[in-house]
């Protein structure tokens, strides 16, 4: 059963197309990795889900509604959450402080007046929120400003802010870029635990290691278009995938 | 141990805020501010500048027009004074619910801005409030002179219930204390204390911290489910009726609005304040206030007498030439200290008075390794700037 629906998806930036028909049908429950090419239009594809950018023609549903035209926090509060390229955090505040907001969010929806009573350490959304920064290995560092985290902590700290909504859908903008081999394989670590709580994923990466020890699916974008949807192994050996990512090479 | 939600060291906090602000009369006098007109504005400009902490700390937005709601706020008090009663309080509610009103219309247009098209337009409205006081709104203000009560108010409320002011000028009382004097700066005092007190609350609360992320990552928030905009809105709203409240009682301690308590200048002033003292903390824009309107009133009362005996130790030249380089920076030069001390603070201490503070204690304590997380301590709020 699919999730997230795409169909005949087109974007133009003036003469170029970004996009030109796209159709992707995300399963429930799976790790969806979308791989392609610098300027393929994966990070095009993905700001047409969360409602940063609006496509041209085309529709994007999700779990039966419809995604174009509404606010980025109205799509978040559907069930999807997003991670960026590079991290989006609450860089003045403290790392628990970062993990409890997205709680409340969920909690109180969009807009909540609830100035009266205190932020308190106890309560289900703190103990949530503390027992997120365990699982990406942050428990240590709750009460530091989270501007100060390398750059590796902060995208585990994107990743549990995003995690600790229970997200239906998580995309994921290249998580892994910039980081050392170890951070890269305690990442993987990470989100096959995430993957294996059922959170349906969508991957955009350029990591093939990542891809492969993640990925159930794996679409193939070059030049704004799916060039392949196929099971791992079999996109391993697709010669157009080899012309049009590696140009020729063998994987 | 907590009561009513709040923890014993903000608990802590707000008792002795309590307590320096009723013993203002005696703490005070040591430095000659213990005068009830000095210790009215201390309390005074203190709502105000905690109100504007609430927007420009926690969401960052630099407001520069906030002086259009304390302007508001007295032209509404000095309102209910004519047409209600002389009594305090239903002027300093409307006064409120008006400042309320006002920068929810401001703010609703504003925030479709931020950073500094943000400042500029709350600047542009502040300006145009001003100039429509002293022009087109003369029948509501009172242009130039400035609204003023006169003998035959109708006063509806203490007409009902028989009060009788004879034929002189009424001043505003609380049940038949007097608003001026010490009874004056009591009621200030107080709504000081309230107001501190309201403030902690949202500082503590997840809103506040709703209002941190504002000033932090808005994409981030959008982002994570959280609408932005009403959040900002939201503050700026609080704001205002902290200003209208603290423009309210201006007109409680004297009955009397003009429109020059609208300009920008004015708004600049409670920027200066907030920095001052420290932004984004709890007691930071309240000691600024205090520091700023002290200043005001005692270095502009110095004058060249009390210079030559300042220094009549020194030769006669030298003494001349002292009093004249000193001069400059008092009476009506006050501006210079206080702008050099603004440069100082900025530059040197950019967390203000309260960053000062905090580093002097952090020389005499030793700061313990390790946060709140890691001694045990599960009740401590998250974040506890004071």
């Amino acid at each position: 059963m699919s999730i997230l629906n795409i169909v005949d998806l087109n974007k133009s930036f003036g003469g170029l197309r970004a996009l030109s028909n796209v159709n992707l049908s995300i399963d429930k429950a799976s790790v969806h990795a979308i791989i392609g090419p610098n300027g393929a239009g994966k990070s095009t594809l993905l700001n047409c889900f969360v409602g940063r950018l609006e496509p041209d023609t085309g529709s994007v549903t999700f779990d039966g509604k419809s995604l174009l035209g509404i606010k980025p926090h109205e799509i978040n509060q559907l069930g999807v959450s997003r991670v960026f390229q590079t991290p989006e955090i609450f860089g003045d505040l403290t790392v628990l402080d970062n993990v409890m907001i997205p709680g409340f969010a969920r909690r109180d929806g969009a807009f909540r007046i609830n100035a009266w009573n205190p932020v308190r350490r106890k309560g289900p959304i703190a103990e949530k929120a503390m027992a997120m920064l365990k699982d990406v290995g942050l428990d240590g560092k709750a009460d530091q400003v989270a501007g100060q985290l390398s750059r590796g902590d902060k995208r585990r700290l994107e990743l549990a802010m995003c995690v600790v909504q229970d997200p239906k859908l998580l995309l994921l903008d290249e998580p892994t870029a910039g980081m050392s081999r170890a951070d890269t394989n305690k990442t993987i670590e990470l989100m096959q635990t995430i993957a294996k709580r059922g959170v349906t994923m969508v991957v955009i990466e350029h990591d093939m290691h990542v891809v492969f020890s993640l990925a159930h699916k794996i679409s193939v974008l070059a030049q704004g278009t799916v060039i392949a949807e196929d099971l791992p192994e079999k996109i391993k050996g697709d010669p157009r995938v080899q012309e049009a990512y590696l140009g020729g090479a063998h994987l | 141990m907590r009561f009513m939600g709040m923890n014993k060291r903000d608990w802590f906090l707000f008792i002795g805020f309590s307590v320096v602000t009723l013993l203002g009369p005696i703490i005070f006098s040591p430095l000659g501010a213990g005068y009830p007109d000095l210790l009215q504005k201390f309390a005074i400009y203190g709502i105000f500048a905690l109100g504007f902490n609430i927007l420009f700390g926690l969401t960052g937005y630099l407001s520069f027009g906030h002086a259009a709601f304390l302007g508001v706020g007295s032209y509404t008090a000095v309102w209910t004074f004519k047409l209600l009663s002389m009594n305090p309080i239903p002027a300093i509610i409307f006064a409120t619910i008006v400042g309320g009103l006002f920068s929810a219309a401001i703010g609703f247009i504003s925030l479709r801005r931020t950073g500094i098209y943000f400042s500029i337009l709350t600047l542009a409205f502040a300006q145009m409030s001003y100039n429509l006081a002293y022009s087109v709104l003369t029948p509501i203000t009172n242009g130039e002179t400035g609204l003023q009560l006169t003998q035959d108010d109708p006063r509806a409320l203490d007409v009902a219930f028989g009060r009788d002011y004879g034929a002189v000028l009424p001043s505003s009382d609380l049940f038949g204390i007097d608003m001026t004097g010490y009874p004056g700066f009591y009621f200030c005092g107080v709504m000081l204390i309230i107001c501190f007190f309201i403030s902690l609350r949202i500082f503590r609360s997840p809103f506040g911290m709703m209002l941190r992320a504002v000033k932090s990552n808005q994409n981030r928030m959008n982002y994570t489910g959280l609408n932005t905009q009403p959040y900002a809105l939201t503050a700026f709203v609080i704001s205002g009726m902290y200003a209208g409240l603290a423009g309210g009682l201006l007109a409680v301690t004297d009955p009397l609005a003009g429109a020059e308590r609208m300009q920008w200048t004015a708004s600049g002033e409670v920027v200066l304040m907030t920095i001052l003292g420290g932004s984004g903390t709890l007691l930071g824009p309240v000691i600024g206030a205090g520091v700023i309107k002290y200043f005001e009133n005692i270095f502009s009362a110095f004058n060249d007498t009390i210079l030559e005996q300042a220094y009549s130790f020194l030769p006669e030249t030298m003494q001349h030439i002292m009093v004249q380089v000193s001069s400059l920076f008092v009476g009506e030069g006050w501006h210079l200290t206080l702008g050099a001390l603004f440069m100082l603070i900025v530059i040197f201490l950019p967390g203000g008075l309260m960053e000062g503070m905090r580093r002097i204690r952090n020389l005499f304590v030793s700061k313990p390794s390790g946060g709140a997380g890691s001694d045990g301590n599960a009740d401590t709020p998250v974040q506890n700037p004071a």
